[in-house]
């Protein structure tokens, strides 16, 4: 049976919760133990994921989709203002107002495909981002960005007399560790829902659409609500990423729109694996990893890093090394992303999977040896028998 | 017997090129009608103004009574009118199995059907289907290949499943066996006759004369871009224009 089961999916849903759950455990080693960090890996994973719906299962590459990233974290940010300081509310208008746009961009890119289609994601992201500092300054306060202030009028919530409230889930702060683990849940939430769409008929009818469009229509299908579906969730999705941005921290800016932002997500998925389930998740990890952890380094923790060698060649190498750390950490991640695109085509994820198959063929050879040897051993004892 | 597929009237120029001249043919139900001609006498024009890949400059072609010009090609394949390609038009990516499960899927959920949720492990009876068809069409220990690194002569197969299982009433072949090896061109030939015993109206366009007196129970010939004969296999073989045109006088 190719097709997979569903205890399968649910062996594949236990592991990889308790792997989120437990990340602050086995991700302190590597020095990204910390809540902040582990939330941006959680919320660009959860962009990943989303995007991933689209342009894996598709084929069709949008490059403006930090447009909804955007549209979810001022959503988020004026339910905090204007309603109350509870996340759930924010984050479930978020994904509809993100929702809503990605209908209509969807609608009008749609219209074409391949090259075509990115650049007209591209024009409406750069439009909706020069619209936020221009027209639409009343609704995203332009360069300043949108922030809470007293005089907000929050009407489900009590008054504050004292600062400014922080956000929250029924009285539960979303700093720290509760932040983390709220935003492990909905991407375990995110995480289980592609993986259904992947599992689906309609799923397999979008891959089939990326391999022949043409014999789509031609097999019965109308394509275009197909993918115009498969884009209004992986903007869902974005809307959801931008309205954690705003949970952890209550303000929103039309960077967030920016071209580089809808860049940096296509970066993830392929350097991860595109169409495959935890690829894009990977490629978020390693970009927000390099991007905290590596710019974060300087010549004096490389000493200590490259202490146990002798002092000339702990020269040398801190020399060369800090040349890619600090603020040549995005040097570093042009070289792996090249280096993981010439070699592995299929991302990180078919680096794994061909260490994996490495490994095991290794382990059988060294078995198949082992059996060789024991079938050759007896002849030494009969020549020596015929001597 | 009634009439399936009623073409009337066709034309269609390119450029000031006439690929079809005033078109005229009846399919009547449950048969086998063939179409043959040289090369460019507008065989796979006629097929493709008929599946809306193609809209004729005049004309009509009528559908089990509803005239199809100008209806979307997904359309005209839930009207019932299925069309296997004459090049292999599968998608290469997918395994043999999903291959054929994608047209099941379309004979069941229509245009569209937001369908997320549901496990593709669930999908009992359209995956029977799809697999009583490949093991029809002896592909069953293929499955679980990618369907692009078949053979030739295995993705025309596999394109023949796709088209059957989606139990058109009206099957369109472009040259079922063309790129086949002969073994293969006699087997895929005992299987359209099955299909034919169960009743499936079928237009045949072929090359091979070997296929077309198996099957066919009509033959029309056609070329330059106009029906110059239809008849029954033997009316064929013995009309002198259609060897004069054809087959250049030769005796079939």
């Amino acid at each position: 049976m190719s097709m997979p089961s569903l205890r399968n999916d649910w062996v594949v849903m236990a592991i990889f919760a308790a792997a989120v759950l437990t990340a602050p455990i086995w991700l302190s080693p590597v020095g990204a133990g910390y809540p902040d960090l582990l939330q941006k890996f959680a919320i660009f994973g959860l962009f990943a994921i989303g995007f991933n719906i689209l342009f894996g299962l598709t084929g069709y590459l949008s490059f403006g989709h930090a447009v909804f990233l955007g549209v979810g974290s001022y959503t988020a940010v004026w339910s905090f203002k204007l309603l109350t300081m509870n996340v759930l509310p924010a984050i479930a208008l978020s994904i509809l107002v993100a929702g809503i746009f990605a209908v209509v961009i969807g609608y009008l890119s749609l219209r074409r495909s391949g090259i075509y289609f990115s650049i007209l994601t591209l024009a409406f992201a750069q439009m909706s981002y020069n619209l936020a500092y221009s027209v639409l300054t009343p609704i995203t306060n332009g360069e300043t960005g949108l922030q809470l202030t007293m005089q907000d009028a929050r009407i489900f919530d009590e008054p504050t007399t004292s600062g400014l409230p922080s956000t929250e889930l029924f009285g539960m702060s979303m700093s720290g560790y509760s932040g983390f683990y709220f935003c492990a849940v909905l991407l375990i939430i995110g995480f289980f829902i592609s993986l259904r769409i992947f599992r689906s008929p309609f799923g397999l009818k979008l891959l089939a659409i990326k391999s022949n469009q043409t014999r789509m229509r031609y097999t019965g299908f109308n394509t275009k609500p197909y993918l115009l579906a498969a884009f209004i969730i992986s903007g869902m999705y974005a809307g959801l990423a931008g309205s954690l941005m705003a949970v952890t921290d209550p303000l929103a800016g039309a960077e967030r729109m920016q071209w580089t932002a809808s860049g940096e997500v296509v970066l993830m998925t392929i350097l991860g694996g595109v169409g495959t389930l935890i690829g894009p998740l990977l490629g978020a990890g390693i970009i927000k990893y390099f991007e905290n952890i590596f710019s974060a380094l300087n010549p004096g923790e490389l000493h200590q890093i490259f202490s146990w060698l002798p002092d000339w060649l702990e020269n040398i190498v801190v020399a060369i090394s800090s040349e890619f750390v600090g603020d040549g950490w995005h040097m570093t991640l042009g070289l792996s992303f090249m280096l993981v695109v010439i070699f592995l085509p299929g991302g990180v994820i078919e680096g794994v999977g061909r260490a994996y198959t490495k490994i095991r063929t290794l382990l059988k050879s060294d078995e198949a040896n082992e059996s060789d040897e024991s079938v050759l051993e007896p002849e030494p004892v009969l020549s020596a028998e015929k001597e | 017997m009634s009439i399936v597929l009623s073409i009337k009237n066709v034309d269609k120029t390119f450029g000031g090129l006439q690929a079809l001249g005033d078109i005229n043919l009846d399919i009547e139900e449950g048969k086998t009608h063939a179409i043959i001609g040289p090369n460019g006498a507008g065989k796979s024009t006629l097929l493709n103004c008929c599946i809306g890949r193609l809209i004729p400059d005049n004309g009509t072609v009528e559908f089990n009574g509803k005239n199809m010009i100008g209806m979307q090609p997904h359309d005209i394949n839930h009207a019932g009118m299925v069309r296997v390609f004459q090049t292999p038009e599968i998608f290469p990516e997918l395994t043999v199995l999903q291959n054929v499960l994608i047209p099941g899927f379309a004979k069941r959920d229509g245009i569209f059907k937001f369908n997320a949720f549901t496990s593709l492990a669930s999908e009992k009876d359209i995956e029977a289907d799809a697999m009583h068809i490949l093991e029809d069409m002896g592909l069953i220990d293929q499955i679980h290949n990618s369907a692009g690194s078949m053979s030739r002569g295995d993705k025309r197969r596999l394109e023949l499943a796709m088209g059957l299982v989606q139990h058109p009433t009206l099957l369109l072949l472009d040259e079922p066996t063309a790129g086949m090896a002969r073994h293969d061109t006699n087997r895929t030939i005992d299987l359209l006759k099955t299909i034919k015993e169960r009743g499936m109206t079928k237009i045949i366009i072929e090359h091979d004369m070997h296929v077309v007196f198996s099957l066919a129970d009509t033959i029309s010939v056609l070329a330059q871009g106009r029906i110059i004969a239809t008849g029954t296999p033997d009316e064929i073989r013995g009309n002198p224009k259609v060897q004069e045109a054809y087959l250049g006088g030769a005796e079939l």
